[in-house]
Formats: C-alpha cells, sequence, structure tokens
C-alpha cells in the first residue's frame, strides 16, 4: 500500500508546518491568554496570580449584562433563522427540480461571498432616519416622521439574522435532499395532518441538518463584531465589543483575555451540546458547512 | 409540501411570494449599496440627485476625490492585498502539505490532529486576533528583555495580520485540498507505480493535476476570506490600516460614497471569484 509506503523523512516534513502553526497560532496563543485572565496586577511590572478577572466579570453587572444579552440575543437569532430559512431549505431540497435547483443554490449563495462589511454598509443606507426605508415610509404619509430604524435591538437582530441566512440554509438543504418522499406520501395517505408530518417526519430526518446549522449560526452570531457594533451603534452591547475595549482602548489585557475566555467557554459549550444532542462527530458538521 | 400532494392555489401563492421575498431580502442591501455608488451627492443617501462617475474617477482637483485618486484607499489597498498574497501562498502551501499528511500517511496521533485542524473555524474571529496579539507581544516583549532585540514584525501591523488570518484561511485550505485527495482512487497511482514510474514522475503526473482544481478552489477562496476578513485583522491592525479597517472607520465617521464605491468594486471581485469557484468546479466533476 501506498499509505505507508511514504518516507519518514517526508513525514517530518509534511508535519513541522502543521504543528508550527497549531502549536505557535492556536495552542500557545489561547494558553498565554488563560495564563493572562488568571493574574492580577499588584504593582508597576508587577503580577500575580488569582482569580480576581473572573470575580469582576461576576461583580461588574456591565459585564455580565452584556454576556447575557449577547447569549440571548445569538440564541434567538438562530431560531428566527432556522424558522425562516426552513420553507426555503424544503423548496430547494423537494420542489425545485434539475437546473432550478442548481440556480437557486447559486443565487442564495452569492451574497455571501461578499464582505460583511458591504452587507452592513447596505443595511446602514436603508434604515438611517435620513436612509431609503424611513423616507419612503415618510413619503407614503405612513410615518408622520423619519423614523430612525438604525441603532436598536431589533435592527442588529436582523443583520445577524441576514448574515446567517446561509449557514443553515446549506445543512438543511443538504439534510432534506435525504429524505424519501415516499414516507411524506404514506403519512400525508395514512390522514397526517400537516403539522404532525411536519413534528414526526421532516424534523426528526433533518435533525442533523438542523443542528449543524444552529452550531454554525449560533457560533458565528457570538463571535460578530461588525454587525451588532455597526447597527446597534452604542447601545449594542456586544460581548466581543466589550473584549475588544478591555484589550485595544483600555489595554486591560488581563481583563480582556477573562471575558475572552468566557466567550470561548459559552462557544465550545453550545457546539459540544449541540453535537451530543444530535449524536454527531465534530468532524461530520464541519465537513457538511 | 411534495410535489406529488395536490396543493391548493392559495398554498402556492403563499409559498412563491416568501420565496420572492426571501431573495428580494438577499439582494436588497447589495443592491442598495450599489445604486448609490453612483449618486451625485455627497453622502450615499436619498433623495437621488442624479448618476455621477465622480465616485471613482474624480481627481480630487475639486472637492470630491474618486476611489483611484484617493490615497488612503489605494494604500489600503495595497496593504490588504499584500497580506492576501502572502497568507494565500502560505496557506495553500501548508494546506496541500496538511492534506497529504492527512490522506497518504499514517501515524500515531494522526485522529487527533486533523481533529485540532478543525479547531480554527470554531474559534471566534475576535479571540483568534487577541489571542495572537497576546503571544506575539509576550515574545517580543521577551526578546527584548534578554536579547535586547527590537522585534518590531512581532508588534500589531501587517505581519500580525496576516498570521491571523493564516490561522484559520489554512484550516479551510486543508478541508478543499483533502476533501478532493481523498477521493483520488489510489489504484491510479499503484498502477504507474507497477509500470515502473518513480514518486516524483507518479506525483508530477497523476496527482497534483488530479489536485489542481482544489488547489485553485483554495487559492481564489483563500483570496478572498483574507481581502474581506475584518474580525481578526482589526485586532492586530497597526498604523498601516488594511482595506476593511479604513472602511470600517470611514462608516462609523459616515462616509461619502467612495465608501460605496469600494463596495462595488469588492463585490464585482468576489462576484468573479464565486463564478470561477462554481463553472470551474462543475465542469471538472
Amino acid at each position: 500500500m501506498m499509505k505507508t509506503n511514504n518516507s519518514p523523512v517526508l513525514l517530518w516534513v509534511l508535519l513541522a508546518p502543521a504543528v508550527i502553526w497549531l502549536s505557535m497560532l492556536i495552542i500557545f496563543p489561547h494558553l498565554e491568554m488563560l495564563f493572562l485572565s488568571l493574574q492580577t496586577r499588584a504593582g508597576p511590572q508587577a503580577f500575580h496570580f488569582s482569580l480576581k478577572q473572573y470575580q469582576t466579570f461576576i461583580d461588574e453587572p456591565l459585564y455580565w449584562h452584556t454576556f447575557l444579552r449577547t447569549a440571548l440575543m445569538s440564541l434567538s437569532a438562530t431560531v428566527i433563522t432556522l424558522v425562516l430559512t426552513f420553507p426555503v431549505a424544503w423548496y430547494i431540497a423537494k420542489i425545485a427540480a434539475g437546473r432550478s435547483k442548481l440556480f437557486l443554490m447559486t443565487v442564495i449563495v452569492l451574497p455571501f461571498w461578499v464582505s460583511e462589511m458591504v452587507r452592513t454598509l447596505g443595511w446602514m443606507i436603508l434604515l438611517r432616519s435620513n436612509g431609503v426605508i424611513p423616507q419612503v415610509l415618510y413619503r407614503l404619509g405612513l410615518t408622520d416622521h423619519p423614523v430612525d430604524l438604525l441603532y436598536s435591538d431589533g435592527t442588529v437582530m436582523l443583520g445577524l439574522v441576514y448574515s446567517s441566512l446561509l449557514f443553515m440554509l446549506i445543512p438543511l438543504v443538504n439534510a432534506l435532499e435525504t429524505l424519501d418522499n415516499s414516507l411524506v406520501e404514506a403519512a400525508y395517505d395514512l390522514g397526517g395532518s400537516r403539522l404532525n408530518i411536519l413534528r414526526q417526519i421532516l424534523i426528526p430526518h433533518a435533525a442533523p441538518g438542523i443542528a449543524a446549522g444552529c452550531i454554525m449560526v449560533f457560533m458565528l452570531t457570538l463571535g460578530n463584531y461588525l454587525t451588532p457594533v455597526l447597527l446597534g451603534g452604542k447601545n449594542s452591547m456586544w460581548f466581543t465589543e466589550q473584549i475588544y475595549t478591555q484589550f485595544i482602548t483600555r489595554f486591560n489585557w488581563e481583563q480582556g483575555a477573562a471575558l475572552a475566555f468566557i466567550l470561548l467557554g459559552l462557544s465550545s459549550c453550545f457546539v459540544w451540546l449541540g453535537l451530543k444532542l444530535s449524536g454527531q462527530s465534530f468532524d461530520e458538521v464541519m465537513r457538511r458547512s | 409540501m411534495i410535489p406529488s400532494i395536490r396543493q391548493s392555489r392559495f398554498t402556492q401563492f403563499i409559498r412563491s411570494g416568501y420565496l420572492m421575498y426571501f431573495f428580494i431580502f438577499l439582494f436588497l442591501p447589495l443592491s442598495i449599496v450599489a445604486v448609490f455608488s453612483f449618486n451625485d451627492a455627497p453622502y450615499p443617501l436619498p433623495p437621488w440627485k442624479g448618476f455621477t462617475w465622480d465616485w471613482f474617477f474624480a481627481n480630487g482637483a475639486g472637492e470630491r476625490a474618486g476611489l483611484f485618486f484617493d490615497r488612503e484607499i489605494l494604500d489600503s489597498l495595497i496593504n490588504s492585498s499584500k497580506v492576501a498574497l502572502g497568507v494565500t501562498f502560505f496557506s495553500v502551501l501548508v494546506g496541500t502539505g496538511n492534506a497529504f499528511l492527512l490522506e497518504r500517511f499514517r501515524f500515531r496521533g494522526q485522529q487527533l490532529l486533523s481533529q485540532m485542524m478543525l479547531i480554527p473555524l470554531v474559534i471566534p474571529g475576535v479571540i483568534l486576533g487577541i489571542s495572537i496579539l497576546s503571544l506575539m507581544s509576550k515574545l517580543a516583549q521577551f526578546a527584548d528583555d534578554v536579547f535586547g532585540w527590537e522585534l518590531d514584525f512581532l508588534r500589531p501591523g501587517l505581519f500580525l495580520v496576516a498570521l491571523g488570518q493564516f490561522s484559520y484561511i489554512v484550516a479551510i485550505a486543508t478541508l478543499t485540498i483533502s476533501a478532493r485527495l481523498k477521493r483520488l482512487d489510489m489504484s491510479l497511482e499503484e498502477a504507474a507505480m507497477n509500470l515502473g514510474a518513480n514518486k516524483r514522475a507518479i506525483f508530477l503526473t497523476i496527482t497534483l493535476p488530479y489536485l489542481k482544481p482544489a488547489i485553485w478552489g483554495a487559492v481564489l477562496m483563500s483570496f478572498l476570506l483574507s481581502f474581506e476578513n475584518f474580525n481578526t485583522t482589526y485586532m492586530l491592525a497597526g498604523s498601516d490600516a488594511p482595506l476593511t479597517v479604513l472602511m470600517y472607520g470611514r462608516m462609523k465617521e459616515g462616509a461619502t460614497p467612495v465608501v460605496n464605491a469600494i463596495s462595488l468594486m469588492m463585490m464585482l471581485l468576489s462576484g468573479v471569484i464565486a463564478m470561477t469557484l462554481y463553472f470551474g468546479g462543475r465542469k471538472k466533476t
């Protein structure tokens, strides 16, 4: 077999870059951050070990409010994205055939090749008080003055859902495509109502796809920076923004590192939970998306 | 429901309506950005004041400087391109190596290594950025304290930006290339070997040509991902701003339609790359 026939020298040559990459850019940076987060400044250039940074997170309402808010909004964004994309995924997987399916998929993927920055700029132009939508509403006489739609929670949610659509859609389409039509027909012939078919056949069958999509969307939303900050303005209160402030603006790296670890913890827990609940392996999910 | 089950007119109507709105929703922000890059007004906002190419070509002699005459933008474009070229080259190189490592060797810890390679994809970009910032600052500090070396490239700047982007883009390149390598029928290589070809010849005449579409795919994807990255870049950028960091700054202040003009160019770039990947990918399989 070829597999065992390759020379050990080549193995080491290929192994070296991989190991350097993973250690120098992933493992050691995170260890350094862990180390930072467990330190407290005792005086100029003097630090000692303590859990104070984590204690501050608990004691300071601003931090854990922002954290909770970020988590809840990410969760809602995930659910809304799932509900919005499910019908579209169903249409693409089951109703559109051959060519039109390929066409639909291509068209849907297209906007997501464009930078998030550009898409956010579009929403800003649309929603700002002197932007397109408020002006149109005003001209039509639907509002008596141009309402500012920017800088509210609703706008942030809109932006988050918008940027997540694709990451939910693709795993859903993949999962639904494998569903045998005759199962749905049989259920229908036996008098199953639409709701029951959805609950007892579609959702269980699509479960791995739903899980994969939810994991991706939740993770990306939680770690998003651009959308909440630009669309939410000063009220955005997003956790990644707190991390940025601590690190870059206040230069309080110890606190920032602790916050980063808390975020990473939540994100990893969710990924782990999603995988456990749907009984999939990490590889499968990543390769799906 | 599926086509074989009869639907009422009403349901069909709702369905097509929903799909239509979904697509409008998808494309609305992008088309608005494109349209307002031609607005003859100092802000990319309504009302529409007529069509102009100023935001692309005005030479800066008057009040307006178009995208191609805006020093700051051109500099940031150069910065982004430098980073993107470096990141693309090394991501694809290391990614190809990783693909062989995972698909053509058997060694202890291989499973673990292959799982580790996916981890950068589940770490939020902001955290990737600051963790690399922490370690590199520590290293720079150490080099300064112990040896008295000034390792400026380890301070925020384009080199760190490139490292930060590389840390996860290489994972994507690895996935793309190893997915194709996995599908290569090994009996082809074995047949060539039985016919007396040496390993080098096999690699150059069979394996590499087979991998070519995936490698090109990885090149285009890496370039685009690097060029468009913001989260990691923002944490690591120093005084030379890459394009996305510059755009972010301007968008926060309330920008002129020049930002729309850049956005339109970026849309065209990503459109071309997406189409190449799509048609290129379809032809080969």
